[in-house]
């Protein structure tokens, strides 16, 4: 279910992302996403591993992945991962939500990376804590385009 | 400095590398596993116009072709004359066969059924003829391979046979096979056409790329599917 | 309905965890985009997957913009019980797109 803070952040950023002539967002704003996640709490380095190849081919699709050290069980588990790109138009990339029905705590998807960054993953576990990684991309561009850029 | 290779200097038989060899292990991995090759979504999309009737003549494709083994790796080919590309065969069963009005180039239905087609022929080696009456049309694509071109000047094989190997822009630059077309393209994020490609390639070096259809592209494909011949067919290919 | 493709094992033993994998077809437009005269090309994307297993959800992914055309997602879960898992996308325009398959634990 989504709460209503959830929400309220979402269309937030949806507003402010698609406004003509929209800025990217900045390291402030991943950290405000953060934050309305954490609320606050501190996210320990650690336990997460966050994998994106480090010289990017082509920023229209990389391949990443996020795995998390955690039992899943009842009492032990990972809820959710995040993962932000704090120079693309919007922090949010993706979102998981797990459960001890996941029996391990990975995911892997394809996403878009507007520029060199340095990507970020947040577990958020059962327990009320935060776990992170972070991974430095650097993004080539393809040499022969359709439209003269 | 650009250092060209002389014109007709072409790499050598033995050395050619298809363009998946020059790609990163990520991208060869969405390739080579067909439940994550987002142009295996276009080829189930081709299955399913394959099967179904279409036109005046309310036929499907199915009913009169059995397996299409081997048939996109001889595309380009002649006939009755005229050299035509896969694109431009599947069109003319469609007005000919099933009394259909022809598919627009670069349509998505067409990429389906050309992707369908050319999945078939999967890990076949290209196999172009080039019997005597097609030889003009071979020697007037290897002229627009050769020919400089555009406000950059450059010819296709100054860079994708002189200088394969070599990084512009951070990637490395291809020998410029089509060995697995059409392509799911990480740039265009869908599929396209050799000929889409090749409009790309163009634009790169600012020169007015030609129409999609004409005669001036099918002659060039058929010069680089016959600079190919023997290496594996890989359709659908991921590049970047 | 946009062609998905998806990947469930058809057995496995009760207890094991499996790999699943699906992907569906969609042009995930950004909303930054802009065309060439200037204006901006609405945004239209997958805003979620959520999969189930006999009824009951095991997984939920939020999409944003930033998800590559034409998703793919991969991702594990416990194999509990003979039935069928069952992806179900949503997003913006109404999209509405579900794949299942039947899995058989033993």
């Amino acid at each position: 279910m989504i709460s209503r803070r959830e929400f309220v952040i979402a269309t937030c950023v949806t507003a402010s992302g698609t406004m003509p002539g929209a800025i990217f967002a900045t390291p402030a704003a991943m950290n405000e996403a953060i934050r309305a996640i954490t609320g606050g709490a501190e996210a320990r380095r650690g336990r997460v591993k966050l994998d994106a190849p480090a010289l990017i081919e082509n920023g229209n699709s990389v391949v990443l992945a996020v795995s998390v050290e955690s039992p899943m069980t009842q009492a032990d588990h990972v809820k959710a991962i995040h993962v932000f790109a704090p120079m693309n138009p919007l922090p949010n990339m993706v979102s998981v939500h797990l459960g001890p029905r996941s029996g391990r705590a990975q995911f892997s998807t394809r996403v878009r990376v507007a520029d060199t960054q340095t990507l970020v993953a947040l577990a958020q576990m059962s327990d009320g804590s935060f776990w992170s990684d972070q991974v430095s991309v650097v993004v080539t561009i393809a040499a022969c385009l359709e439209e003269l850029k | 400095m650009i250092l060209g290779s002389p014109a007709g200097a072409q790499t050598p038989p033995a050395e050619r590398r298809s363009g998946y060899e020059f790609m990163g292990p990520d991208t060869r991995a969405m390739q080579d596993d067909d439940a994550t090759n987002p142009g295996m979504l276009w080829v189930l999309d081709g299955e399913s116009l394959w099967k179904r009737k279409a036109g005046s003549a309310d036929k499907a494709c199915a009913e009169c072709h059995q397996d299409m083994k081997g048939v996109a790796a001889r595309y380009p080919a002649l006939r009755s004359g005229k050299l035509i590309n896969l694109d431009q065969r599947i069109n003319a069963c469609r007005v000919e066969q099933q009394k259909a009005p022809a598919l627009q180039l670069e349509s998505r239905e067409l990429l389906a059924l050309s992707a369908y087609v050319g999945r078939q022929s999967r890990g076949l080696p290209i196999d172009i003829a080039v019997p005597e009456q097609a030889k003009p049309f071979l020697e007037s694509g290897r002229a627009a391979f050769n020919r400089r071109q555009g406000q950059l000047n450059l010819s296709c094989t100054q860079c994708h046979d002189g200088l394969a190997g070599n990084k512009l822009a951070g990637n490395p630059i291809p020998q410029a096979h089509p060995t697995g077309y059409p392509i799911y393209r990480l740039e265009w994020q869908g599929m396209g056409s050799l000929q889409r490609r090749l409009r790309n390639c163009m634009i790169g070096v600012r020169a007015e790329p030609y129409a999609y259809g004409s005669s001036e592209f099918v002659e060039l494909e058929y010069y680089l599917m016959w600079r190919a011949r023997g290496m594996k067919l890989e359709t659908p290919a991921v590049r970047p | 309905m946009a062609r998905a493709i998806i990947q469930v094992p058809a057995r496995a033993k009760r207890g094991e965890i499996i790999e699943l994998r699906a992907l569906i077809g969609h042009v995930m437009e950004t909303g930054f985009r802009r065309t060439e005269s200037g204006s901006l090309v609405p945004r239209d994307i997958i805003r979620q997957l959520v999969c189930s297993y006999n009824g009951a959800e095991v997984f939920r992914a939020d999409f944003h913009p930033a998800i590559a055309a034409n998703p793919l997602i991969t991702f594990t879960t416990v194999a509990t019980e003979s039935g069928r898992i069952e992806f179900r996308w949503t997003g913006d325009n109404d999209f509405s797109a579900t794949e299942s398959a039947p899995i058989t634990v033993e």
